[in-house]
């Protein structure tokens, strides 16, 4: 559509841009449409994450002041101004998957993948974070991959089943 | 599970949640039909007379809300679906969106009719981001073959459904924040007045309804509001789902007519506590709900035996504990779920929260000073009497009603007599 946006640099690729014009265009420009704009973007921008660069970007081509951009990105759980890695898991560190044993689940992870919480793996594939009831109680423990929900993981082989899918 | 009854869920695996078509065959959008065949007024007779309490958790009265909603000056006016579900052990709307969209779609507009809007946003928490697709699929449906859009089956009036993302708030589950938040800003709540009722989304009059509130107003005009009152108790008429979870055999969202006890949910439904443990208590409503022990188990689920008890009906989440958990860490996790979703806003709740924490940590380890226990008390009272808004006021029942059900678990001493 538009054919004069800057290449970019860094992680803001031309390729990034199109889709995240794209991505804008969806929803037309709709300046309330901020949050599931943001959602989107950060589902295809490497690492799962909005970098500086492509906030700024979202901020010029919505004519959205940049500070009203970062009070969404810092408010809500579910953007990240960090970047995570290729595979996003999240554990329910709620209170159902509490009574449910969700320590064997925090220990699988642990020892299957070196991580604890809000750290990445060397190769940058799994991020691991904690998060609120995403209301799976009824399989819990459970936890998310990209999304996806996991439950009755009770034991590290359940958990290793679901981490394989995601290599 | 014969306790259990199929009214709002009467279609759960009876069609293709992504077929209109599928939801034709078994008489789709009869409730939509019926509707648009009376008039608003009519429609707001049968909703007083069902006497629903909003099923989001503040048990608000259907039919008086819509009745206000319609009275309100305006053209332009807006139905808000709230499907943010963010309480912990609630998944019952989760429930009525994956197997029976259609109806919600019917209930919204069918509240949109009643109460002369042209727009419903449905604001779906981002942790069902997984069912977007179906929800858009039958928004899409529905408006190709008619149910939907300008001139609705020929009546001449028009209704567009969005959907709108949440992104991990629990506060974007009150109305106003919802609001703020489907406006594209940070989540926190608006000071009232005005009333979103008069003044809410983009400025205009908004009625807010939890998925399962319009999932039943479908469900008794399609089917007349005397099936309906068929169920429940006299004093709390109807049916509820329920989120049944935690330490018990079979959890699930289940449909019941209020007035089973709570034995019955947890032991006859449930099929008790797994592993030969013993109940150590409940919560009810959610992670802003109230506690309860063993020896209540015979109060019957309807909104007044409950409060009798000190306890609610709130969101419909009924979660089971067992004696592996200690009742300290239980209000910890509870706590730590407050402190994580506390907006910031306002002083009690952020830093009331905080100072709980402390305690209740001290607790944990063992650690408490002498006064402890007062101070978290009063501090529970002021964030309860003074929060700016409904997740400040209620995110201490569940440390009150503890204390109040397990005093000897905070080093209170209990005459025998006095144990229940
Ligand atoms: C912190 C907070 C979170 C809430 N979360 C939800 C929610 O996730 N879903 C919901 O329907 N209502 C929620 N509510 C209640 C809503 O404010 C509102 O009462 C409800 O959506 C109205 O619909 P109803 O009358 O059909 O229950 C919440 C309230 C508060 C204070
Ligand atoms: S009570 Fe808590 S969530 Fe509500 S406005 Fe105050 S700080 Fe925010
Ligand atoms: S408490 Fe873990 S999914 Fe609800």
């Amino acid at each position: 559509m538009n054919s004069t946006k800057p290449n970019g640099f860094g992680v803001l690729t031309s390729d990034l841009v199109l889709k995240i014009d794209e991505i804008i265009q969806t929803y037309e420009s709709n300046s309330t449409r901020l949050v599931g704009i943001l959602l989107d973007i950060q589902d295809i921008v490497p690492k799962q994450y909005i970098p500086r660069e492509v906030a700024s970007y979202v901020s010029e081509t919505m004519n959205i002041p940049l500070s009203k951009v970062y009070d969404v990105i810092s408010f809500y759980a579910a953007l990240s101004d960090v970047p995570r890695a290729d595979y996003v898991i999240q554990l329910c560190d709620s209170v159902v998957c509490k009574v449910t044993g969700n320590t064997i689940l925090r220990d699988a992870i642990t020892e299957l993948l070196g991580i604890k919480e809000q750290e990445a793996t060397a190769d940058g594939k799994y991020w691991l974070e904690y998060t609120p009831c995403f209301g799976a109680c009824d399989i819990s423990p459970a936890m998310r991959i990209n999304g996806k929900v996991f439950g009755h993981l009770t034991t590290q082989d359940s958990v290793k089943a679901a981490l394989d899918l995601y290599k | 599970m014969s306790k259990t009854v199929s009214i709002i869920t009467e279609n759960f695996g009876k069609y293709d949640p992504s077929s209109i078509d599928s939801y034709l065959s078994i008489g789709g959008f009869s409730a939509v039909k019926k509707a648009l065949a009376m008039s608003s007024g009519e429609i707001i007779e049968m909703t007083k007379k069902a006497a629903v309490k909003g099923r989001g958790g503040a048990a608000y009265d259907t039919g008086r809300k819509w009745a206000q909603a319609a009275s309100v000056q305006g053209d332009d006016k807006v139905v808000i679906c709230n499907a943010d579900e963010g309480e912990p052990c609630t998944f019952k709307d989760r429930s009525i969106i994956s197997q029976d969209p259609f109806r919600l779609l019917e209930g919204m507009i069918i509240a949109g009719y009643t109460v002369g809007a042209k727009n419903g946003y449905i604001y779906l928490r981002e942790e069902y981001r997984h069912l977007k697709p179906l929800l858009l699929n039958a928004i899409r449906e529905s408006t190709e073959k008619g149910y939907l859009g300008d001139n609705i089956l020929g009546s001449g009036f028009s209704f567009h459904i969005h959907l709108y993302s949440g992104a991990g708030a629990y506060v974007c589950g009150e109305g106003s924040t919802l609001i703020e938040s489907i406006e594209g800003k940070s989540g926190r709540p608006r000071i009232k007045p005005p009333f979103i009722k008069e003044c809410g989304l983009f400025q205009l009059p908004t009625l807010v309804n939890n998925v399962e509130t319009l999932a039943i107003a479908a469900t008794f005009i399609q089917h007349g509001v005397e099936e309906y009152l068929s169920h429940g108790t006299p004093d709390s008429p109807g049916t509820k789902i329920i989120s049944l979870a935690g330490n018990v055999k079979n959890p699930g969202a289940y449909e019941i007519p209020f007035g089973l006890t709570l034995r019955e949910i947890i032991y006859d439904i449930g099929g008790g506590i797994p592993d030969g443990h013993e109940l150590k208590l409940f919560q009810l409503g959610g992670a802003s709900g109230k506690v309860g022990d063993a020896s209540i188990l015979d109060t019957p689920y309807t909104y007044e035996a409950l409060a009798k008890q000190g306890l609610v009906v709130g969101s419909g989440g009924i979660l089971v504990v067992d004696d592996r958990t200690r009742v300290i860490d239980f209000v910890k996790s509870v706590q730590d779920f407050f402190i994580h979703e506390s907006c910031g806003k306002c002083t009690p709740c952020r830093e009331g929260n905080r100072q709980i924490a402390k305690i209740i940590d001290r607790f944990v380890d063992g650690n408490q000073h002498q006064d402890d226990l007062q101070t978290a008390e009063r501090f529970a009272n002021i964030m309860k009497n003074c929060a700016f808004c409904g997740l400040g006021e209620t995110a201490q029942s569940t440390l009150l009603s503890a204390i109040n059900h397990f005093p000897e678990e905070f080093g209170l001493e209990v005459a025998a007599s006095e144990k229940h």
